[in-house]
């Protein structure tokens, strides 16, 4: 079983949803770059799940996905919000709160 | 694979109905708010609030009946996955309660605003349920969906004055850092469950207890702070809390800056508790530097806002430092650092949403929540001036009101072991316990000694159900702090059932 393959596919997707998210200055682009990671997290969890031949894992990605589909349905309403109101998704130009 | 599927499938699980009651009564309340919106629409807009708060109320009823079958707990179910024990009684209590005060502090906001209240609610009892499972969870899979259940309706929530920017931009923010906290911690979770081929935290707990460390154990541990520490807003992880919780609607920031922290703190506390309890050498330094940074930044930025609402949300960052203190030695102490938190967690819960309900109160009148609005406060609204000054002193920790046992909780647990770490966080959280009493008794001076800013001193009319808000939280601040020995017996009986 190749184990190593798969979580070095997952550490580098990780690490691209990483980048995309710290970097990315559009809204539904940073939505999009965690989802990498999510899938990374999946990709992960099946492996290991097959690795130790353990069902749990595969149920946890289930339940990751259908989590990650709400999350994404509130976040892309929010953003749509935003852009209604601003004509915009530029995450930086969202600084009228300052931290 | 099918058939151990079906085996599975068809083996089902014994279900201790007593004791996940307080979760089903409040699914069937939320359910039955929704479906009472959909019929009667607009007509249906003004019961609302009472009908959520008795749904609260009700999902009360069986957390009391189990806490009082003591002798039964803790009842485990799902083959371990799912635990009420006194530790998740008195929290699944701490929530409805709190849940039920924030719907008092929401009923004339939102209904004199331009707002969807009825949706509110809905989300409200959504994001409380998922606190409740979240007490109980034992399993990094109900864990994760507890903590979803809690965060995606807040998102909402925070972004609920729809043609506000700032309240969108509060909401975008917190959307996406909590997303991308969630995933960062999904990430830690599924290295623990490769290392341990199990997702229940006993489970792991055996697997990485032997006390050796590996680089993998440590990054799966890392990546699985972090992620909580995004949501408990620890520092350096803390820049999206100031901008939601002056964006958000006000009782919002409340629910925010208490309930949705007490859940994520809940999740950090099982987590290290129950999964980590070998790793503490790993743990704790991450927990001492976090909780020192978090308790510093927080109380020296807090001391320059001239916004009683960024105030108080820096203020609530710094309280979260003292909270995670006791993770800092909870190594061999497991048992008394949780309920420290605990503690910690019900009396916080009950100032910090009393300050909030006092703010509310006098934005009826003011307008705004700059703290020069507050001078003349004691001409005009005595009562209140005398209540927030309570929860003043509770949140800088002078006794006799509650704010001071906790604290002194805290300072036991980190001093008694006598080691570097506890005793120089100890001088650390007391040096900031000076820095915070500083601007919360500054805050005492305007209401006290300054003139009304306009000269306006008309009285304030206080609405009954922000009354009750301001009643409970006052009563439950006192007594904490006069009877400490209650307290100390509700420490002793908040133990978490240790595998």
């Amino acid at each position: 079983m190749f184990l190593n393959q798969f979580l070095i596919f997952a550490a580098v997707l990780f690490c691209i949803g990483v980048y995309g998210v710290l970097t990315r200055k559009n809204g539904v682009l940073v939505l999009m770059s965690i989802e990498l990671i999510l899938n990374a997290v999946n990709i992960n969890l099946v492996a290991f799940g097959a690795y130790n031949s353990d069902i749990g894992g595969q149920v946890f990605a289930l339940f990751i996905i259908a989590v990650a589909a709400a999350e994404v349905g509130v976040g892309l309403a929010i953003v749509l919000l935003i852009y209604r109101n601003r004509r915009s998704i530029d995450v930086s130009e969202a600084d009228l709160l300052k931290g | 694979m099918l058939s151990t599927i079906l085996a599975q499938a068809i083996e089902r699980p014994e279900i201790d109905w007593h004791a996940v009651s307080p979760e089903l009564l409040l699914l069937g309340g939320g359910a039955l708010v929704t479906v009472i919106d959909l019929i009667f629409l607009e007509r249906a807009r003004r019961f609302m609030p009472t009908l959520t708060s008795l749904v609260f109320l009700v999902a009360l009823v069986p957390v009391l009946t189990l806490w009082g079958q003591g002798d039964d707990l803790p009842r485990v179910m799902w083959d371990g996955a799912y635990v009420v024990d006194n530790y998740s009684l008195v929290l699944k209590g701490l929530f409805l309660l709190s849940g039920y005060v924030i719907v008092l502090l929401s009923t004339n906001y939102m209904s004199e605003g331009d707002y969807y209240d009825s949706e509110y609610y809905q989300l409200i009892s959504a994001s409380v349920l998922g606190m409740l499972v979240m007490t109980s969870a034992r399993d990094l899979v109900s864990i994760f969906v507890a903590i979803e259940l809690v965060s995606i309706p807040a998102y909402l929530m925070a972004a609920w004055r729809k043609r506000d920017l700032k309240s969108n931009e509060a909401g975008l923010k917190y959307m996406l850092m909590g997303v991308f906290a969630s995933a960062i911690l999904l990430y830690g979770m599924s290295l623990l469950y490769g290392l341990s081929g199990s997702t229940k935290l006993s489970d792991i707990a055996e697997t990485i207890s032997i006390g050796e460390s590996k680089p993998i154990i440590t990054l799966a541990i890392v990546f699985t702070v972090i992620g909580f520490g995004f949501k408990v807003s620890a520092v350096p992880f803390h820049t999206w809390a100031p901008d939601t919780y002056e964006g958000a609607p006000t009782p919002l920031t409340a629910f925010l800056s208490v309930a949705s922290k007490a859940a994520g703190f809940v999740a950090l506390v099982t987590v290290v508790i129950i999964a980590f309890p070998g790793q503490a050498e790993v743990v704790e330094p991450l927990m001492w530097v976090f909780s020192a940074l978090t308790m510093t930044v927080g109380n020296l930025i807090a001391l320059r806002q001239t916004n009683l609402v960024r105030m108080l949300a820096y203020s609530g960052i710094a309280q979260a430092g003292y909270m995670m203190a006791p993770l800092a030695v909870y190594g061999g102490i497991e048992d008394r650092a949780a309920s420290a938190v605990v503690t910690y967690l019900v009396i916080y819960a009950a100032m910090n949403l009393g300050a909030f309900a006092v703010v509310i109160i006098a934005a009826r009148k003011t307008r705004s929540a700059e703290i020069s609005s507050y001078g003349g406060l004691f001409n005009y609204a005595p009562g209140l001036t005398v209540a927030m000054t309570f929860f003043l002193f509770s949140l800088a920790g002078i006794p006799p009101v509650g704010g001071w046992w906790a604290k002194f909780e805290i300072f036991r647990i980190l001093t008694e072991g006598n080691e570097v770490g506890g005793i120089s966080l100890a001088v650390i959280a007391a040096v900031n316990a000076v820095i915070a009493a500083f601007y919360y008794l500054s805050i005492a001076k305007q209401m006290w000694f300054m003139p009304a800013p306009d000269g306006d001193e008309t009285p304030i009319s206080i609405p009954p159900s922000l009354a009750a808000a301001v009643g409970i939280t006052l009563a439950v601040t006192i007594v904490t702090g006069v009877l400490p020995g209650l307290v100390s017996e509700m420490t002793d009986f908040v133990n978490v059932a240790l595998p």
